[in-house]
């Protein structure tokens, strides 16, 4: 399943996501329903964190009014920046490093975090100049944000988070728990 | 010059030593130096003084000593003597008369006759035991110089079965000759000093230079005639070891700490090279209180390690074609695990290693492929650097089997232009890689429908310049930019609703699958924007890499 290219009907090779990476997720981020955070881990390390399909800012029709990086007065992640092959400069993030807030048009308003532990390489400023791309395609290029996890963690950082099978079955029980009641 | 010697030696007539050798000789004979060590010592730079057998010429430098100074006056006269270059000087051609020094020649020879306990002991040890050791070479230029040594060398090197016409002869000693021979250096200047004789001890002939004096002629020799010259491709090394005297280094550590500090690709901090350093830095004073003077008697002879042969690398070049979509350039290891069984590299190198007997290789190539990607057109530029080849020289002729023996071997790869090449002629390889255009094909897959029509445009796309930030694939290796890249043309050539073949010159180093997939937005404009679908490239072949090295080799 790939969350951004299903229209269409004919059989097709797997996706770019599908082939290189490995999806790994975070439910209910810091205790707040269905604020699901997705993680791309490439076969090289690289991660790159995303929104899960099931996040709140991608239901019923939400439009962004605004993404900000700048997470406290002090510190902005648009003003990351890393140089050479040792990526050195790079903000260090933790499991609950705020990455961004993002607003939408109806004042709600969600934080996005780094859910691994490494570093910042990059941002993606293109959601800033193009809000809707994020809500198109959120799992490749409306991504939030790069992490390098530091190389003798790269297999542990994601021992704290769901597998794409359990996060499935998180958000199957969570759909018979919401149709229960009602 | 060197002929005249040659023949006064062979006649057996006299050394080339001068009477104000004579106390030197006296005081190194004594000290337990071989007879080619005060050769080199009195800075004798005669090669055929060295060949002769030592025995001879301890013979005949215990007559010199005890010859009287007698036969010195009628030489002393003449013009001649100052013309001729001092160092090749024959003992015919003698001294000017100077007072001080044949006194003390005098002294010398009477202590000898009316012994002063310390000098007649040494003189009497030297006679008795002719064998013994010598104290600064440690046999080096005693028993382990001749021609059993050079047969045993020659015999070692035929073993190898190298092919060579000329060959290098490296020699390595202990460390702790250099701390022998400045004692040694330093017994005989006290003597000099005394007999005002300008010597330096730079003037003093190298174990290693007269080691190779004697024994070059003797393994050319042995091996039925090989040239034995100072360059050559093929060097032979023989390397002696003395344990018994490694400590003799030991007190310099901690009179000159700083000369050794440990680094981690060396075994020991005593190298040769911090040990000289050390001996140029130490005062004359300091080194006496901490090392005896002459250097003690020791027991046993160096050891001679395994003689090591080597013969400079010899470099491979052609080009590669990869018909396979699951072969790496090189091997594929991750986590220490290896991916996929073989490599471009290894198919090349497996048949060029034997045909070269060679011991190893090192590959580079113009740029590399990922291991999905085929390269075909007339292929990739490559070199192979093989070290240690048993063999160096193939003809045209044998390059061409060697060629067809690679393409039999296996029908994943195949490679062309096979030559040998010079070390130089590979730098032209890798200049070309940035600046030159490489064309693929690519077959894509488009989310939406197409029709023909809906791509003929892309034919009309001319130097389209792409901002290619370091794609998330290679991130983990490359440092991240936004890299400008042209692709200079496409073609496309439809094949169904949602295929089609992609054709494009590019500049080098434009990544292709970034540019169709887009790389989540990171490579601008990218194939997924120009047809505003999502696109993917389900196979990559690269058609031509424009590097015009190394030449062609018509067919």
């Amino acid at each position: 399943m790939d969350c951004v290219e299903q229209t269409d009907t004919e059989a097709k090779a797997p996706s770019v996501v599908d082939r290189y990476y490995t999806r790994w997720y975070r439910a209910d981020m810091k205790g707040k329903p269905c604020e699901d955070h997705c993680v791309l881990q490439h076969s090289n390390r690289i991660c790159v964190v995303t929104l899960a399909d099931t996040h709140p800012i991608l239901q019923n029709g939400r439009t962004i009014k605004s993404i900000n990086y700048q997470i406290s007065n002090g510190c902005s992640r648009l003003n990351n920046k890393v140089s050479g092959k040792s990526k050195r400069g790079g903000q260090f993030l933790t499991d609950f490093a705020p990455l961004c807030r993002i607003t939408c048009t109806d004042e709600t308003e969600y934080t996005i975090y780094s859910c691994i532990r490494g570093r910042l390489l990059e941002v993606n400023e293109n959601i800033l100049e193009t809000p809707s791309l994020l809500l198109e395609k959120p799992s490749t290029e409306g991504y939030i944000a790069v992490i390098l996890p530091k190389f003798e963690e790269s297999k542990s950082i994601t021992e704290n988070l769901l597998s794409r099978e359990e996060f499935e079955s998180v958000v199957s029980k969570r759909t018979v728990a919401q149709s229960q009641p009602s | 010059m060197n002929h005249l010697c040659v023949r006064i030696l062979q006649s057996g007539v006299m050394l080339p030593l001068k009477e104000k050798d004579k106390p030197i000789v006296q005081k190194l004979l004594s000290a337990g130096c071989c007879a080619r060590c005060v050769l080199r010592f009195c800075c004798v730079s005669v090669q055929a003084a060295y060949r002769q057998p030592q025995q001879d010429t301890l013979k005949e430098l215990q007559d010199f000593i005890s010859s009287a100074e007698n036969s010195k006056s009628p030489d002393s006269a003449g013009a001649e003597s100052t013309d001729r270059n001092n160092k090749s000087h024959d003992a015919a051609v003698s001294e000017p008369p100077e007072d001080p020094p044949s006194k003390r020649a005098k002294l010398e020879l009477s202590a000898t006759g009316a012994p002063s306990e310390e000098d007649a002991a040494a003189v009497v040890k030297q006679k008795d035991e002719e064998s013994c050791v010598c104290v600064v070479c440690l046999g080096v230029l005693q028993e382990l110089c001749g021609p059993t040594q050079a047969v045993k060398i020659a015999e070692a090197v035929k073993a190898e079965k190298y092919e060579f016409d000329t060959l290098v002869l490296s020699v390595s000693l202990p460390a702790q000759l250099c701390v022998r021979e400045h004692s040694c250096w330093l017994h005989v200047k006290k003597e000099l000093r005394e007999k005002s004789v300008a010597l330096d001890k730079d003037d003093v002939i190298q174990v290693k230079e007269a080691f190779k004096w004697i024994m070059q002629g003797l393994v050319a020799r042995a091996l039925g005639g090989v040239a034995v010259v100072t360059r050559s491709l093929f060097e032979v090394g023989v390397e002696f070891t003395h344990p018994e005297t490694d400590a003799d280094c030991h007190f310099l550590a901690t009179t000159c700490p700083d000369c050794f500090k440990p680094t981690k690709n060396k075994q020991s901090v005593f190298t040769r090279m911090a040990v000289v350093k050390a001996l140029e830095k130490i005062s004359d004073a300091k080194f006496l209180k901490h090392y005896p003077c002459p250097p003690a008697q020791p027991s046993s002879s160096c050891m001679p390690r395994d003689i090591q042969c080597l013969h400079g690398s010899v470099f491979v070049a052609g080009r590669y074609n990869k018909f396979c979509r699951s072969l790496p350039q090189t091997p594929w290891v991750i986590d220490g695990e290896r991916r996929m069984e073989s490599s471009v590299e290894e198919l090349i190198a497996a048949p060029l290693l034997s045909s070269f007997r060679a011991n190893s290789f090192n590959f580079s190539s113009s740029g590399r492929e990922d291991v999905d990607v085929r390269t075909l057109g007339n292929g990739r530029p490559f070199a192979m650097e093989l070290l240690n080849p048993h063999r160096s020289r193939l003809s045209k002729v044998e390059m061409k089997q060697l060629q067809e023996t690679i393409n039999k071997s296996s029908d994943k790869i195949r490679v062309r232009d096979l030559q040998i090449v010079t070390r130089d002629a590979m730098s032209r390889m890798k200049e070309g890689e940035e600046e030159k255009t490489k064309s693929y094909t690519a077959l894509i897959w488009t989310q939406k429908p197409i029709q023909r029509d809906d791509i003929t445009f892309i034919d009309d796309i001319k130097d389209l310049t792409l901002d290619q930030k370091t794609p998330l694939r290679v991130l983990h290796r490359r440092a991240l930019a936004v890299r400008q890249r042209v692709i200079h043309s496409m073609n496309t050539r439809f094949l169904d609703s949602h295929h089609f073949y992609l054709g494009l010159k590019t500049q080098a180093g434009t990544y292709i699958k970034e540019f169709v997939h887009g790389d989540f937005g990171r490579t601008v404009p990218n194939l997924c924007k120009l047809l505003k679908t999502d696109t993917d490239i389900l196979e990559l072949d690269v058609e031509s890499v424009d590097v015009d090295w190394p030449p062609s080799i018509p067919e």
